[in-house]
């Protein structure tokens, strides 16, 4: 019989080692199910995870990368830091909406005027849009101790009405033969979020998410603040003996991961997804959360998450078109994904001990 | 809007219907966080059953075969949360969440060409003189059996924690899994099986939204309903009676928004659907707002792991 023994400190080698346990599980476990829909395993897997990297059209694949991976870190960035200190936000999908709403909302307000100043301003009104719709949770949480994971949930639903009611009412593009959806940002040169190095895929977006993966390791590091929340997540009593407010760290980290959730959403409305449209967000505040695990809640393992995540996407869309995987299989996939991961975390926690039965 | 447009009979009686997937749903939460585990994968287990229940339902043409395995599908997802939270110790709030999210990927996958076919209709039951009583026959007589095994269900739920030996180890699991482990109650096993019973449940109530509802498939047709069952049972503050009050309330919402949209209500459709979503924030604030007696009633031990090593 194996017998479970707390380690007295997690296991430095097991920490760093389970998400490549885990990802190397999935493959496997993935790869069956492959199987089971009639598909090669093995081509499936290397048509996810080799080809977009190595092959003659990785050229093609690559900037995908960079494009699709941004967003995902600079949610998943956000929620680590709540995740850490014990404040579940699970409603990034909703913030990313709101943000995404009001960015382009206070960018069409000016069209057709040309000027530099009008992206600049979506995109402070972006984080503030999806700031505010994080807020909610927040201070009902901080006034009347209703639980974050419920309320912001909600919120999630609420936002994606709000997304249709924007797309087929005001927002609405005046000029766009009554079908539903806003004018188009991308095209619109003062609200257009476009590659900033020819080929690279590089957008704002990629940008800030690597600038929030290095704010992020500073603040965590080198800040009072990245301290307490440390301290909260892993000793809720002596948090609260050493000082530190439970609330204001409820507010900043949600403040903060519905801020980032909103710069994704209205840099994804100004580039890749180019408007607003019923359809518009796609799951990336829900995938997220896998990429925050995935990471470790550390910044630099969720940028190398956030990476291979999107790697799952961008595979994942060529393997449903040369293979016919459904992409219903990715999602599955990617949930299996979580559920390896935390499993074999009881590694960096415990140790295995194997022992003969009836022996007390 | 006319609201004579609104037949309030046939709106209580779809408001019956209307309670049942969350009624289903949340009393098996209940026994579970009774239990003193968190599982926040009620969506993903609701929306297996409906897959599950929907394919075997359209393969055999049985409805009843249908809810079975609608019940074993939600109970076996149950059961992989259960072995990475019992045995691997793993964090319950984030195992519940990636439980939600393989469930909705899994159902998409299996439900791939179920769409828009049509499943076996579930037979009314027939009460015989009662179901012709004039007005109260249509609201309370003339719905399919599940409407009924679901409030039965709760009945016996409550009958079961209030009145038995089991119920009472249950409960002694939730509030103290150490204590209850000295005494020699395998704390595991006991919430191994609540699991279960929980996640049979989230099935069935998924495979009645996909089979008597709605009724048919499509992606993600849960649409949150999962998660209201879970603020059901924080609505209910832990009591089995009252969370079919708080269905009856959630599912009055619903259908009265769907109503108020008939009848043509000058809010555009959008906002109405909005707003039993925002119900729910309102009664969460309300009920979460008396603070001492609402933490009082959630279990002490909900969503702590326990290793009996310590």
């Amino acid at each position: 019989m194996i017998r479970l023994e707390k380690r007295p400190m997690p296991s430095r080698l097991w920490t760093w080692a389970t998400p490549v346990l885990a990802v190397v599980l999935t493959m496997i476990a993935g790869g069956l199910m492959f199987a089971a829909l009639g598909k090669d395993p093995v081509a499936a897997i290397r048509v996810i995870f080799w080809d977009p990297l190595f092959s003659e059209f990785a050229w093609y694949y690559r900037p995908q990368l960079l494009v699709k991976g941004g967003p995902l870190i600079l949610i998943a960035i956000g929620l680590s830091l709540g995740f850490r200190a014990g404040i579940w936000n699970i409603g990034a999908e909703g913030q990313y909406i709101l943000g995404a709403i009001c960015g382009a909302a206070a960018g069409l307000a000016f069209y057709p005027l040309e000027s530099p100043l009008i992206f600049p301003l979506m995109v402070v009104a972006g984080a503030l849009g999806g700031m505010a719709w994080a807020m909610i949770p927040a201070l009902l949480k901080v006034r009347f101790g209703t639980n974050e994971i419920l309320v912001s949930l909600m919120l999630v639903y609420v936002a994606e009405q709000l997304l249709a009611s924007m797309s087929i009412g005001l927002l609405k593009n005046p000029e766009g033969y009554g079908f539903p959806g806003s004018r188009s940002l991308s095209q619109w040169s003062s609200s257009a979020n476009p590659e900033l190095i020819a080929g690279w895929g590089l957008h704002w977006g990629t940008v800030s998410a690597l600038l929030a993966v290095a704010a992020a390791y500073v603040l965590l590091n080198r800040h009072i603040l990245g301290f307490q929340i440390r301290l909260a997540g892993q000793a809720p009593r002596a948090a609260r003996f050493s000082g530190v407010n439970p609330k204001l760290l409820t507010v900043f980290c949600l403040a903060v991961s519905g801020a980032l959730a909103g710069l994704a959403g209205v840099f994804e409305a100004t580039g890749p997804a180019g408007q607003i449209t019923i359809d518009f967000n796609v799951g990336y505040g829900f995938t997220a959360i896998i990429v925050a695990f995935l990471g470790r809640l550390h910044p630099v393992g969720i940028l190398l998450a956030g990476l291979l995540m999107t790697l799952t996407y961008v595979g994942g869309g060529t393997a449903q078109s040369q293979l016919g995987l459904p992409f219903a299989a990715i999602q599955a996939f990617q949930g299996m994904l979580l559920f390896f991961l935390l499993g074999v975390d009881v590694l960096s926690n415990y140790r295995m001990r194997l022992r003969r039965r009836g022996v007390a | 809007m006319d609201l004579s447009a609104i037949n309030w009979g046939l709106l209580l009686a779809s408001l019956m219907v209307a309670a049942t997937p969350i009624l289903l749903a949340g009393i098996g939460e209940l026994v579970v966080e009774k239990s003193g585990v968190l599982n926040l994968g009620v969506e993903g287990m609701m929306i297996t059953g409906a897959i599950c229940g929907f394919a075997v339902a359209v393969a055999t043409g049985n409805p009843a075969v249908g809810f079975v395995a609608a019940a074993l599908g939600g109970a076996v997802l149950a059961l992989l949360f259960g072995i990475l939270t019992q045995f691997l110790l793993s964090n319950q709030v984030a195992t519940g969440l990636a439980l939600t999210l393989f469930g909705l990927g899994l159902s998409a996958l299996l439900g791939q060409g179920y769409q828009g076919i049509k499943p076996p209709s579930a037979p009314r039951l027939d009460l015989g003189p009662l179901s012709d009583l004039p007005v109260i026959g249509p609201i309370l007589f003339r719905h399919d059996l599940m409407v009924y095994l679901a409030i039965a269900l709760v009945a016996v739920v409550w009958l079961v924690l209030a009145r038995t030996r089991a119920g009472l180890i249950l409960r002694a699991v939730g509030e103290n899994p150490a204590a209850a482990h000295a005494l020699g109650y395998k704390v595991v096993a006991v919430r191994l099986m609540a699991i279960a019973f929980g996640g049979a449940c989230a099935g069935l109530g998924g495979a009645y939204l996909s089979l008597v509802r709605v009724p048919q498939w499509t992606e993600g047709m849960t649409a949150g309903a999962g998660w209201i069952a879970l603020a059901l049972v924080v609505f209910a503050s832990w009591k089995a009676e009252r969370v079919l009050l708080g269905a009856w309330l959630f599912g009055g919402m619903t259908v009265l928004q769907l109503n108020l949209q008939a009848a043509g209500l000058a809010i555009p459709g959008e906002y109405l659907s909005m707003s039993p979503y925002i119900v729910t924030i309102v009664v969460l604030v309300i009920m979460s707002s008396r603070r001492g007696r609402a933490a009082l009633a959630a279990p002490a031990g909900l969503g702590k792991p326990f290793h009996a090593s310590g």
